[in-house]
């Protein structure tokens, strides 16, 4: 009985691997014959293949199928297949901030408003100090969704923790619970808002904001950009860092990527010795760190303070 | 027509003297036959804060909240969180001062009973506004009810605060209803909708034997069902910090800590209570020196447990000073906000359990003014519990405004703390204008000498 039952499941798995296969070659050879007829964009886009070669095809090939998804998925729901993940390498960090910048303008956040903050940290008197860019971390074990009252902020599918702004009563109790201190709380401050409004509508930006900032009186914070990485931009932390510091990518494909390297996610924290922020408390973070070893740069002061401006 | 039924029913009762009673009748009735001048220029006092209040509260809601109010990302709870702890912990009064009491048959609880539950009704209330207040968005609070997650502890912290407040109030209202008879029967010069009232909810009482079992059977089953209520409304408050990773609130210790707490403030929040009540209402017949003698000794007793658990949530966690406890420690002990901290050790928890220890400290002057001050530091005490530790979280505060790092209340944030107080106040003073303060039918049963004969106090 057992016995047949697997046999049958087997079958059956044969079987539609088989049509499985045959859909997709018959796709591909669709896809060729289309892109053959119409236009090449001429621009060329590097791609990585299963077996972990960097290879160049025009970009009209790319389509990512998940930017169909993304027309239907909602906030709540995660963006199906996928597990998105963060690896910042601390190594190459020098503090030029570009990352909050594009993260602001992205957003449409004012000074001193940071959902991206880099900090110094020095481990140990004896240590050296680095710069430590932090995002939310995006739990697997979030502590801040646990506290949630209306369940208006969540964990989804793609492991991106979000917040519905037109449900946050405004409690402020997952930013107590955030160990990080990740969450940001709109109180309303007359210039935030007037500079979200002048920029809301800016058309060279592609804004991926599913949370609103804009909504006074609630919690907002990282969003991870679901949408653009939906649509397979990354965000603009990632793109905005002149040095390559912040990788983004999915953990289904074991692939990170900071624009212009891409690595193997198991690879790179195991090479690299990744590790995740107060790994002890338990929150699983989606956000790894490579230590701050071989440093690309000598290790700066501050000089400037960015947001003395009440 | 009621002073008939007295004469008539005079012979069923002769173990207390019906004359002990008619002047007990009186005395009690008084503060709500005779509002006085200035009994009325205090309630006026008390609506003026109020209006302030609500008018703060206006401006909060209509303007920018980042004007209004002093919180920011990082000490985002502010006064009106601490607030709230503050009269959760109040309101456990009624479940020391009338409950606990009560079952273990110290017979000096009768003529406290009262006060100390329209004090823990009025303080439960007014938490609750605290909580409204320092809600980001206050119109959405149905959304608790549409999309409530039984995960999250402010919802088992309303499931049982609202359960708290019903039996709390079903409690004061119950042994109210002989009262309510004696209102009707015996006040005079009063408006008519107020004469109404007492008809209405007296029940038609009668005092029949039949009636005084249901009452005494009820209130019973009452006065257990609000010690475990009262010990999970705090305990559960507890919770909304301890449930989180925040090293100042991470402790196993919370629950207990905050309930020995509101205990002291209970203890120092009812002698304060008793002396106003026992000098604006010229009450010295019936809240007696004996009762600060033995509200004198409760304090110690609870400064001495509250002490206790003081000593396991600072001292031990101090001597091993771990880098994640460090940080806040510090900053209690020697740092930003070490004068706050000392001078609540001193006058919320040392001075409070040793003063009393002497017997001319048990007087009632000295030992209000010793309670008004363990009260003002249990305020603070909250605030410290809630305010500093945000303030120093686990990653370091770097590059923010200078607001952002310290935070001290705004004038919006005071006022409607301030509008709280107030209307605490004006709950616990129209209530003792509407009803008699002391239960007379218990202080009056009190007398009986533990003969328990029913007797017809109308």
């Amino acid at each position: 009985m057992k016995n047949e039952n697997e046999e049958s499941s087997r079958r059956k798995f044969l079987k539609f691997g088989l049509l499985a296969g045959t859909a997709t070659i018959a796709g591909l050879g669709a896809k060729s014959l289309l892109a053959d007829e119409s236009k090449d964009t001429g621009e060329m886009v590097k791609v990585l293949t299963a077996d972990g070669k960097l290879v160049e095809v025009d970009s009209s090939m790319i389509n990512h199928p998940s930017e169909k998804v993304l027309q239907e998925h909602s906030l709540r729901e995660g963006i199906a297949g996928k597990k998105f993940i963060m690896v910042i390498d601390l190594a190459r960090c020098a503090n030029e901030r570009k990352c909050i910048e594009g993260c602001q303008s992205m957003h449409g956040l004012m000074p001193p408003v940071e959902w991206l903050k880099v900090k110094r940290m020095q481990d140990s008197e004896l240590g050296a100090p680095y710069w430590f860019p932090q995002t939310c971390y995006h739990c697997d074990n979030p502590p801040c969704t646990k506290v949630c009252p209306v369940d208006a902020t969540f964990k989804r599918t793609d492991g991106i923790v979000a917040v519905d702004n037109d449900r946050c009563i405004g409690c402020k109790f997952c930013m107590a619970a955030c160990p990080y201190s990740a969450r940001t709380f709109n109180f309303g401050r007359p210039e935030s808002m007037k500079h979200f409004e002048d920029h809301a509508n800016d058309k060279e930006k592609d804004k991926c904001c599913t949370t609103k900032p804009s909504t006074e009186g609630t919690v907002s914070k990282c969003d991870f950009c679901p949408d653009a990485a939906a649509k397979g931009v990354l965000p603009s932390c990632v793109t905005e860092c002149p040095n390559g510091t912040i990788f983004f990518g999915d953990e289904n494909e074991d692939t990170v990527t900071n624009g212009e390297e891409t690595f193997r996610l198991k690879e790179l924290l195991r090479s690299r010795a990744g590790y995740r922020q107060f790994e002890e408390l338990g929150t699983k973070p989606r956000v790894y760190y490579l230590p701050p070893v071989k440093r690309q740069f000598p290790f700066e002061e501050a000089t400037e303070v960015h947001n003395k401006a009440e | 027509m009621s002073e008939n039924n007295f004469k008539n029913d005079k012979t069923t009762h002769e173990t207390f003297t019906q004359e002990e009673f008619m002047i007990m009748k009186e005395d009690l009735l008084r503060p709500v036959q005779h509002w006085g001048f200035w009994g009325k220029v205090w309630i006026a006092f008390l609506v003026v804060i109020c209006m302030l209040g609500v008018y703060a509260y206006y401006i909060q809601e209509t303007k920018s909240k980042y004007v209004t109010v002093s919180l920011r990302d990082y000490t985002m709870w502010g006064v009106y969180i601490s607030n709230f702890v503050f009269f959760v912990a109040l309101s456990l009064i009624g479940v020391l001062m009338s409950a606990v009491l009560k079952l273990t048959n110290f017979q000096w609880y009768r003529p406290l009973s009262r006060i100390a539950e329209i004090i823990a009704v009025a303080a439960i209330m007014l938490a609750g506004v605290s909580i409204v207040a320092a809600m980001g968005r206050p119109e959405r609070l149905y959304h608790l009810v549409i999309h409530g997650r039984i995960q999250s502890p402010i919802v088992w912290d309303i499931i049982v605060i609202l359960t708290y407040v019903t039996a709390s109030t079903i409690l004061l209202f119950i042994p109210l209803i002989p009262s309510l008879s004696t209102c009707k029967n015996h006040l005079t010069n009063k408006p008519k909708w107020q004469m109404k009232m007492y008809e209405i909810f007296s029940f038609g009482w009668e005092g029949s034997p039949e009636q005084w079992k249901i009452l005494k059977k009820s209130v019973k089953i009452l006065t257990v069902l609000v010690i475990p209520l009262g010990v999970s409304i705090h305990t559960v408050t507890a919770w909304l910090f301890a449930t989180t990773l925040r090293a100042e609130w991470d402790s196993t210790n919370f629950g207990a800590y905050f309930v020995s707490g509101a205990f002291l403030l209970g203890v120092a929040g009812m002698i304060v209570a008793v002396f106003v009540f026992r000098k604006a209402y010229n009450l010295e017949k019936y809240l007696t020196e004996m009762h600060f003698d033995k509200l004198g000794k409760a304090l110690v007793l609870m400064a001495c447990i509250y002490g206790y658990f003081n000593i396991n949530e600072y001292l031990v966690p101090a001597y091993k000073m771990s880098g994640l406890h460090a940080n806040h420690l510090l900053d209690l002990f020697t740092g930003e906000d070490s004068h706050f901290y000392w001078l609540v050790v001193v006058f919320g928890i040392a001075l409070p359990a040793i003063l009393p220890l002497i017997p001319a400290m048990r007087k009632p002057l000295p030992l209000t003014i010793l309670a008004f001050f363990v009260v003002i530091a249990g305020w603070f005490k909250r605030y410290l519990i809630v305010i500093p530790g945000l303030a120093h979280p686990y990653l370091p505060i770097q590059d923010v405004p200078d607001s952002w790092r310290h935070y001290s209340p705004s004038l919006i944030e005071m006022t409607i703390v301030a509008a709280t107080f107030a209307a605490m106040l004006l709950i616990v003073t129209l209530f003792s204008r509407f009803f008699p303060i002391i239960s007379v039918w218990e202080v009056a049963e009190g007398k009986l000498e533990g003969k328990d004969e029913i007797i017809n106090y109308k």
